[in-house]
């Protein structure tokens, strides 16, 4: 069953990623693409698929997956379905740290400018985050020190906007923060990979400790599990994700949230599983969205961030309506 | 053997002990029942033993590595935390993690291991269902079966028998009682005195931040002791189907 799960999700990654090559405005035949992409046939073609949409897609794959993994990770270490790697207040620093670098103007001036304030604004978060939660608390503490960090950088960004004396700035942000794949680089690419390649290395490393937890935390403990260690690594890892990815898209919502929810029956509910799946679910779900993103207005730059909301709210509100049903 | 030696025991809840001068030791082929009234400290002294809490003096147990303590200690808490709807079959293997190497599956022995346990919590036919589906009693033998199936030389119980009906509280006495015999040594905290004079070979009594009594059944359960500590009267028997134990009031 896990196995053919793995295969089709990984087929569905595949052909999502070849059909986000194929598709854009400059209406290129698959087999110009292709030529292109492989053997750099003609200098306009080339640079469409090699500096435009070969990023576009390495990075929804990348970026899918570290939602996916890090949502995984997240309810995998609190036993609540309804964590999501926001909770740790991580995305809504960097969305600070990128505001901040759009209305000085630091984004502009500076290669790269916007990408390295978001990783400085996850950067403080952590840091923030492991002295409000200390070195040996519990899962609380560490959730209420996230929300903590989440509200404050949600209060400093309304007051960046609210202080905001150039409307350009003020509606550059606003379209930032809604999440986007468009005019990204390669050099976006290897700016998030190795943070979200690293970050996912090592919760995929923690598959046991999260099974472990399925009991509880004293349980956990005494098969072997070293709690500080492990909330440390956590909040490293995630950080690190989470940060990178919302440093390089703005903030995509929902997708931590809502795709270990769908294939958790698939794997039969084991956390250790649910990791490598989600990862997977996320690159599918994210890729799906930025095609259909592409697809459905064309012409009105649909952001990626809107998109997902507008299907991961209802999504959401069903997971509450079973919740409900389940009497807990 | 010695599977648990505790030395100059203490343990603090803020400015005040909880628990103070406990000395412990507890051997192989041991069966102890951790008795005392609500508050006395026994779910405290196992948890502190085990390290998962802050203690001065020394436990043999939390001076081990946490690695090399997952294989000589099992323990089940009180509280019945099952956070997925796992199969049973999946949480019982959750007992084998101690025993595997980084990345290696289940070998052969780990699934003798895991169905034995499953076997002797009754739970043979139970392997495919969802543990969170199941009743309150039928998940308690799980956890059990997942504590057994880690097959360590000490076993450890917070009130293991609470929620379960007659029948099974009898069959997980037994169980207990025939681990150790077979070598194992299991600490189990029981309010249920009858059970305790029945089953252990050892009862250990908390009262008062210290061990009021420590001994067989028949010299601990003694009228004093029970007014002193429980402050109940009761009657004790021997019978010819073993020791007969009924609280008669309060005193």
């Amino acid at each position: 069953m896990t196995r053919a799960l793995a295969l089709v999700l990984i087929l569905l990654v595949g052909a999502l990623f070849a059909l986000s090559l194929l598709i854009g405005p400059a209406g290129l035949t698959p087999a110009t693409s292709l030529a292109a992409l492989v053997r750099g046939e003609g200098l306009a073609e080339t640079l469409v698929m090699r500096e435009i949409r070969l990023p576009r897609a390495i990075l929804a794959v990348l970026i899918g997956a570290a939602l996916g993994l890090a949502g995984a990770a997240m309810q995998g270490y609190l036993r609540n379905p309804l964590a999501e790697p926001g909770l740790l207040g991580v995305s809504g620093a960097a969305a600070l740290g990128a505001v901040i670098a759009l209305q000085t103007g630091f984004a502009a001036q500076v290669a790269l400018g916007l990408p390295l304030a978001a990783l400085a604004g996850a950067v403080l978060a952590v840091a923030l985050i492991l002295a409000l939660a200390g070195p040996r608390g519990g899962a609380l503490t560490l959730i209420l020190a996230g929300i903590a960090v989440s509200a404050l950088a949600g209060a400093l960004t309304a007051l960046v906007l609210n202080l905001s004396s150039n409307p350009f700035a003020a509606s550059e942000i606003m379209f930032w923060m809604m999440g986007s794949l468009a005019d990204r680089s390669m050099t976006h690419v290897w700016l998030a990979a190795p943070f979200i390649g690293l970050g996912g290395a090592v919760l995929l490393a923690q598959g046991r400790a999260f099974d472990a937890l399925t009991l509880g935390e004293d349980s956990a403990a005494s098969l072997g599990v070293n709690l500080p260690r492990l909330r440390l690594t956590l909040v490293l890892a995630i950080a690190s994700m989470v940060g990178a990815a919302t440093a390089v898209a703005g903030a995509v919502g929902f997708v931590g949230l809502v795709v270990p929810h769908i294939l958790r029956p698939f794997v039969g509910a084991r956390p250790s599983r649910l990791l490598w799946a989600s990862a997977l679910g996320g690159a599918v779900l994210v890729l799906a969205a930025d095609i259909a993103v592409r697809l459905v207005l064309p012409d009105r730059d649909l952001k990626l961030g809107v998109l997902t909301a507008i299907v991961g709210a209802p999504l959401f509100l069903h997971l509450v309506y079973k919740t409900r049903a389940q009497g807990l | 053997m010695t599977q648990l030696v505790l030395t100059d025991f203490a343990v603090a809840r803020g400015p005040c002990d909880v628990l103070r001068d406990i000395n412990l030791t507890v051997g192989a082929g041991e069966f102890v029942g951790l008795l005392g009234p609500n508050g006395a400290g026994k779910t405290t002294l196992m948890r502190a033993a085990l390290g998962l809490m802050p203690h001065r003096g020394r436990s043999s147990l939390s001076a081990l590595p946490i690695k090399e303590r997952a294989r000589a200690v099992a323990w089940l808490p009180q509280a019945r935390e099952i956070g997925w709807p796992v199969s049973v079959a999946d949480l019982v293997t959750l007992g084998r993690l101690p025993h595997l190497a980084m990345g290696q599956r289940p070998s052969p022995q780990d699934r003798a291991a895991i169905d034995s346990a499953l076997s002797r919590m009754g739970l043979d036919a139970f392997g495919n269902r969802i543990a969170t589906q199941l009743s309150g009693g039928e998940q308690a033998r799980v956890l059990i079966a997942r504590a057994l199936a880690q097959d360590t030389p000490l076993l450890m119980a917070d009130e293991p028998a609470a929620g379960l009906d007659p029948a099974h509280q009898i069959g997980l006495m037994e169980t207990l009682a025939a681990e150790a015999g077979r070598g194992r040594c299991v600490i189990a905290s029981l309010h249920d005195l009858g059970l305790a004079a029945r089953y252990c070979t050892r009862l250990v009594v908390l009262a008062q931040g210290g061990i009021a009594a420590d001994g067989p059944p028949s010299k601990v359960l003694t009228p004093e002791l029970l007014a002193r500590v429980f402050h109940i009267r009761a009657l004790v028997q021997q019978t010819q189907d073993g020791p007969l134990f009924q609280p008669i009031g309060v005193v």
